[in-house]
């Protein structure tokens, strides 16, 4: 089925909208419902996105200079990697980056990875203890939060069980 | 082995066989790792990238994978074996082009690779074919630990497993179908898989050639989320919910076709059969155009005597680098065609 607007692509929006009992059916692509001010979902490409946020970061401050704290200008002291720089290739420069930049990052991890911003999952064996805990606590938490969600009185006793032991010192 | 010993035989992978191999043509499962104490790729100087990759090859091929490894120098060998291993999926284009000490690790059968400084300083993944996420994830992830025992990588209690880019970041986990969907191609639904694909957070791209855009009807499928899911909740909801509707969807448009369309089907695959069996050039374009067609009417029992293998032979066997390497010699664009029609026309008679 092709887009109603503008003729040209497949229709993939399809809107039913009933009025007073009046039913109206309306085919769109995915642009033209876009410019009607519909709100579709897409991918949006991570450098495209990278741009957005820090441009909104840096708004309102003085352009980049030479070692000046705005988020363009500022160098990690580990591998000399800056926001700029990142902007532009997408890939960071060391581990020591994720805590540098932290607060600027990390609205661009929780918008590309669906709202998430803790690990969840596999650690490796020759991490402290301590972490590993953390870890475990956190994905307990999510499991529990799931069976009371669905209702699952016992698997949420046995998760409560376990938080409690993690959490005593 | 050299790569060029592999241009004359089909990747096992490959072979068209496994749970729900008429649909599902191979399952996929990457992990991104890197180095504790290393820059990222942007920032490491040439002395550094060498390091890194002595310290993986090593580790890697002091592990027992239970059959052979051979190492290829991605750096070192000429752009047409470069070409080769990424027809076969066993380096990204990324790797092939990138600058600097690289290479990969592959294991005899094809089923594992290991990219050493591609973006990231490690990318280990185990291919199967059919929908087989299960097996694909316990090998990773077994082959994980072991290189774990011999290196340590990057790891924030936050953020999980550090990549250079944070798209991959936390599981650096990345789940990946190939599915072959012509029914629903034709049947004019192929934009409304790719929209349901994009609101549950998946990448779709084509499998063959370059870009996005997919050739032959042929589809990769990959989550995008990598951070604050769990390995085996990703992977047992495409297993189990994603790839099993997608191919119910498939079958539903495959059995309309059959029911509602069949002199329709059967002339586009007598065509596609009357085309390539008799064709004197083809570009790569037609030929995985037309070999899709031929592809659904096996499966459908349209066309008899003809094997999955063979016609996956075929997509394999007909891409520039392969033809060129099992000519013994470079080949232009025209003499490329002219070999390729050959090639198609003796494997459609002998059948």
């Amino acid at each position: 089925m092709l887009c109603q607007v503008c003729k040209k692509h497949s229709a993939t929006i399809h809107l039913t909208e009933i009025q007073n009992g009046h039913r109206e059916e309306t085919h769109l692509c995915e642009g033209c419902a876009q410019q009607q001010g519909l709100s579709v979902k897409s991918q949006i490409p991570l450098n495209e996105l990278l741009s957005t946020l820090l441009s909104a970061q840096a708004h309102g401050k003085t352009p980049a200079k030479e070692g000046d704290s705005s988020p363009g200008g500022n160098a990690c002291p580990t591998c000399g990697m800056t926001l700029k720089e990142f902007g532009k290739k997408s890939l960071l420069g060391c581990a020591a980056d994720y805590d540098f930049f932290r607060e600027h990052l990390e609205p661009l991890i929780e918008k590309s990875q669906g709202g998430h911003t803790r690990h969840c999952g596999k650690v490796p064996s020759r991490t402290p203890v301590q972490a590993k805990h953390q870890i475990e606590l956190a994905q307990l938490q999510k499991d529990l939060d799931a069976a009371v969600r669905t209702e699952d009185y016992e698997s949420a006793a046995r998760l409560r069980d376990r938080i409690k032991q993690l959490q005593t010192p | 082995m050299r790569p060029k010993d592999l241009s004359s035989r089909i990747s096992e992978w490959f072979q068209g066989s496994g749970p729900g191999a008429d649909i599902v043509i191979s399952s996929r499962i990457r992990l991104a790792r890197n180095l504790a104490g290393y820059e990222f790729l942007p920032c490491l100087t040439q002395q550094r990238k060498r390091q890194i990759l002595r310290t993986l090859k090593e580790a890697i091929l002091g592990i027992d994978l239970g059959e052979s490894v051979f190492y290829v120098d991605v750096d070192g060998v000429p752009a047409l074996e470069q070409e080769l291993l990424v027809e076969r999926h066993l380096i990204s284009r990324q790797h092939a082009m990138g600058k600097g000490p690289r290479g990969v690790v592959i294991a005899a059968s094809e089923s594992f690779t290991a990219m050493i400084n591609e973006e990231d300083h490690l990318r280990i993944q185990a291919f199967q074919t059919g929908l087989q996420l299960r097996p694909c994830w316990e090998r990773i992830n077994h082959i994980d630990n072991l290189i774990e025992q011999k290196v340590e990588f990057a790891f924030h209690p936050d953020y999980g497993y550090l990549t250079a880019c944070p798209t991959n970041l936390g599981t650096g986990i990345r789940v990946s179908v190939m599915l072959h969907l012509p029914a629903l191609k034709m049947a004019g639904q192929i934009d409304k898989f790719l929209q349901a694909a994009r609101d549950a957070d998946l990448t779709v791209r084509g499998l063959f050639g370059e870009g996005t855009e997919a050739v032959g009807d042929f589809y990769q499928l990959s989550n995008q989320v990598t951070l604050g899911v769990r390995e085996e909740d990703i992977v047992n909801q495409f297993n189990d919910v994603i790839v099993p509707k997608i191919v119910e969807y498939e079958h539903l448009a495959r059995r309309k076709l059959l029911d509602k369309q069949l002199d329709a089907l059967d002339d586009k695959i007598q065509r596609a059969l009357g085309v390539l069996g008799n064709a004197r050039l083809i570009s790569s374009q037609e030929a995985l155009f037309l070999l899709s067609h031929i592809r659904l009417g096996v499966n459908l029992n349209r066309i008899q005597g003809l094997s999955i293998r063979t016609i996956n032979e075929l997509f394999m066997l007909t891409q520039p680098a392969h033809l060129q390497m099992n000519q013994g010699e470079p080949l232009d664009a025209d003499r490329r065609d002219a070999t390729r029609a050959g090639i198609i026309r003796s494997r459609l008679c002998r059948n």
